[in-house]
């Protein structure tokens, strides 16, 4: 028996930027993990990130990141992922500077 | 200090012209990700986790005040108004934005430096002793063979596309000070019974997921043989080199796999053919290089004033007695910048502080600046009489603690603050740590100490050879931390031994305090170092303070 499937964000850095962002469900590219679709369906998983991957002028590197569900929308599970969210932890730089006004 | 040929200066400029109709093709579509990312990787450019990084090279360590200054200008202009100085002499920024790049190639051609095999399967940096020219040990100045190998080596047709990536090291003390036991292939300059200089030869030490020490392939090398040498060592390993299995491409693993008795013969056997085809062109540009690295003219001046601001001033003493190595002329001192001052990260510098560097190098240090692999900065020549001034200045910019060779002068990788490849934080580590013994006012009792942190195997951090090394893994989707004692990066390197398992991230400074405390009682004197120790009782008393500690906490 397969395993049951973890949802998933699909998630990627901007081409230009090189910031982390998230694929919204409305085709979006947020820097909010919040705002992420979270799939919770393996074939349409795969079916997002041939979507994301096809941006090839927007992002690069996109993968699904493992999620759950949370009170604000989708959260990280994996610690990699929650770091992505804010930046690194011995500056105020990246997402929790950019996104703090 | 070495200045750029005509040639070099248009080798590096053309490569930026062609970087520069890269990151155009690849923004307007033209090139994709896959057909973009070993070029970008080919000068330097890696995307990171929260952005890209640029890895520019600082060959063997060297760097002149102007220099200095573009590194703060770029760091200013287009990165985060700072720099991250790394174990290979090295220099990151961590945010530059992909358009932005072409022009920060182009600042560091404006004073001779570039990003070209900073990364890919090619001679990195060669890295060097950061105390060449001024050592008082030193048999020969290693820089100007440094500078041989990375003319040799910058875009040599044969050693583009290698097994795996290559790296060199090289001192010319017999006091290893740069892990030359730890690298693909490490050149210590040695004296033969004649008195001639030249160099052990050790091919195959690398640290990472197999780590080795290097095995000697020649006890003597005539200085005059270097580079169809390593030349020949290169063309072994090219050949025999494992493309097939990423974690079995590094010569080590060759060295492992053939055997260094049948290795040996090889490398000598492609040496004798290889031998004859040098001419002697190599030895005349050596001869070059080496008056570009003659030695600054030392002032001769009274040294009274540092004698008598030593005897009065505790706190420049205190400096004085850790951040001070005896220079080779009796009136000077090689000062070592810290830049790992309590809670601040290992390695890194602000655009300000690096203008200070440049400019107290200009003014008291002959204009010369060192990247040590231990993440500090180096003024090689700094007249006595002028270290009260410089001290003061330097403290003034924070730049002035008093901790080299110290539990808190910790190596550290950026781990996963930054880096795609790492499997846990290092730098809060490294702070953490620190603060904490700075509180407790334990760093100078215990005394010389080198703490390595590396955030995941692949050991940039170099915790194998610290005599207390640090390993962040991901243990089941939580931070874990391996211990290992007794490591040793010098000429008597060694890997160090681990503890048993893990600690969490909450736990691993409690865990290195235990370790310590165990140490501090068990030390026959206050001068038998940590390392002397561990050798002297080995693993058990340092098992039990770790281990046994931690069950009795748990039944309590």
């Amino acid at each position: 028996m397969s395993r049951r499937f973890t949802p998933k964000v699909v998630t990627a850095n901007l081409l230009r930027e090189g910031d982390v962002v998230y694929l919204t469900a409305e085709d979006l590219w947020s820097p909010h993990h919040h705002e992420a679709e979270l799939i919770e369906d393996e074939a349409h998983a795969q079916m997002r990130l041939l979507h994301a991957a096809a941006q090839k002028l927007l992002v690069v590197g996109a993968y699904l990141a493992d999620a759950r569900p949370g009170p604000q929308g989708p959260e990280p599970t994996h610690f990699r992922e929650e770091f992505r969210t804010r930046g690194p932890s011995n500056y105020n730089h990246g997402k929790q500077a950019d996104l703090a006004h | 200090m070495y200045s750029y040929s005509d040639f070099d200066d248009a080798f590096v400029r053309a490569r930026v012209a062609q970087f520069t109709q890269q990151v155009e093709r690849r923004l307007d579509g033209s090139l994709t990700e896959e057909e973009f990312r070993p070029l970008r990787l080919m000068n330097g450019l890696y995307l990171q986790l929260h952005a890209y990084m640029l890895r520019v090279a600082i060959p063997y360590g060297s760097l002149n005040p102007g220099q200095m200054r573009q590194l703060a200008y770029i760091a200013d202009t287009w990165d985060k108004g700072y720099g991250h100085f790394t174990t290979r002499q090295n220099i990151q920024f961590n945010w530059p934005k992909l358009p932005d790049v072409p022009a920060i190639l182009g600042a560091l051609a404006d004073v001779e430096m570039h990003a070209i095999q900073t990364s890919g399967n090619c001679v990195r940096n060669v890295t060097a002793d950061h105390f060449a020219g001024a050592a008082a040990d030193e048999i020969a100045d290693p820089r100007p063979y440094a500078e041989l190998l990375r003319q040799w080596s910058t875009d040599h047709p044969e050693f583009q596309f290698l097994p795996r990536k290559f790296k060199i090291a090289i001192t010319g003390a017999p006091n290893d000070r740069a892990v030359t036991r730890a690298h693909d292939i490490g050149l210590r300059m040695v004296r033969n019974a004649a008195g001639e200089p030249g160099f052990e030869v050790m091919v195959g030490g690398g640290l990472g997921r197999t780590p080795m020490i290097g095995v000697t392939v020649r006890e003597f090398l005539p200085e005059a043989d270097l580079l169809p040498y390593v030349e020949a060592v290169l063309s072994v390993y090219n050949t025999l080199g494992r493309r097939d299995n990423k974690y079995k491409a590094r010569i080590k693993i060759t060295v492992h796999e053939t055997g260094a008795a049948e290795i040996t013969r090889m490398i000598e056997a492609r040496f004798a053919e290889l031998r004859p085809l040098f001419g002697g062109n190599d030895q005349r540009l050596l001869a070059d290089i080496r008056e570009a690295f003659a030695p600054p003219a030392f002032r001769n001046a009274p040294t009274d004033a540092y004698d008598a601001f030593y005897a009065a001033d505790p706190v420049f003493r205190a400096w004085a007695d850790t951040n001070l190595t005896a220079h080779r002329n009796a009136q000077y001192a090689i000062v070592t910048i810290s830049l790992k001052a309590h809670g601040e990260t290992p390695g890194d510098a602000t655009s300000a502080q690096m203008r200070l560097m440049a400019d107290l190098a200009e003014k008291y240090g002959h204009s010369d600046l060192r990247i040590s692999h231990e993440q500090n900065v180096i003024l090689p020549h700094v007249h006595k009489s002028d270290l009260p001034t410089l001290h003061a200045a330097l403290t003034q910019a924070g730049l002035g603690t008093a901790n080299v060779g110290l539990l808190s002068d910790i190596i550290a990788c950026p781990g996963m603050d930054y880096c795609s490849l790492a499997t846990a934080r290092s730098i809060p580590v490294a702070q953490e740590l620190a603060t904490h013994f700075e509180a407790l006012k334990l760093e100078h009792e215990i005394g010389t100490l080198k703490i390595k942190i590396s955030g995941c195997i692949n050991a940039c951090g170099h915790h194998h050879v610290g005599h207390i090394g640090i390993l962040g893994l991901d243990r089941a989707g939580v931070e874990n931390y391996q211990i290992t004692l007794g490591g040793d990066g010098t000429e008597t390197a060694v890997i160090g031994d681990k503890t048993g398992p893990g600690f969490a991230y909450t736990e691993i400074v409690p865990a290195i305090e235990r370790i310590l405390r165990a140490y501090l009682g068990l030390r026959l004197e206050a001068s038998e170092t940590f390392l002397q120790a561990f050798r002297r009782v080995g693993m058990d008393p340092f098992k039990a303070a770790l281990y046994d500690a931690e069950s009795a906490q748990d039944a309590a």
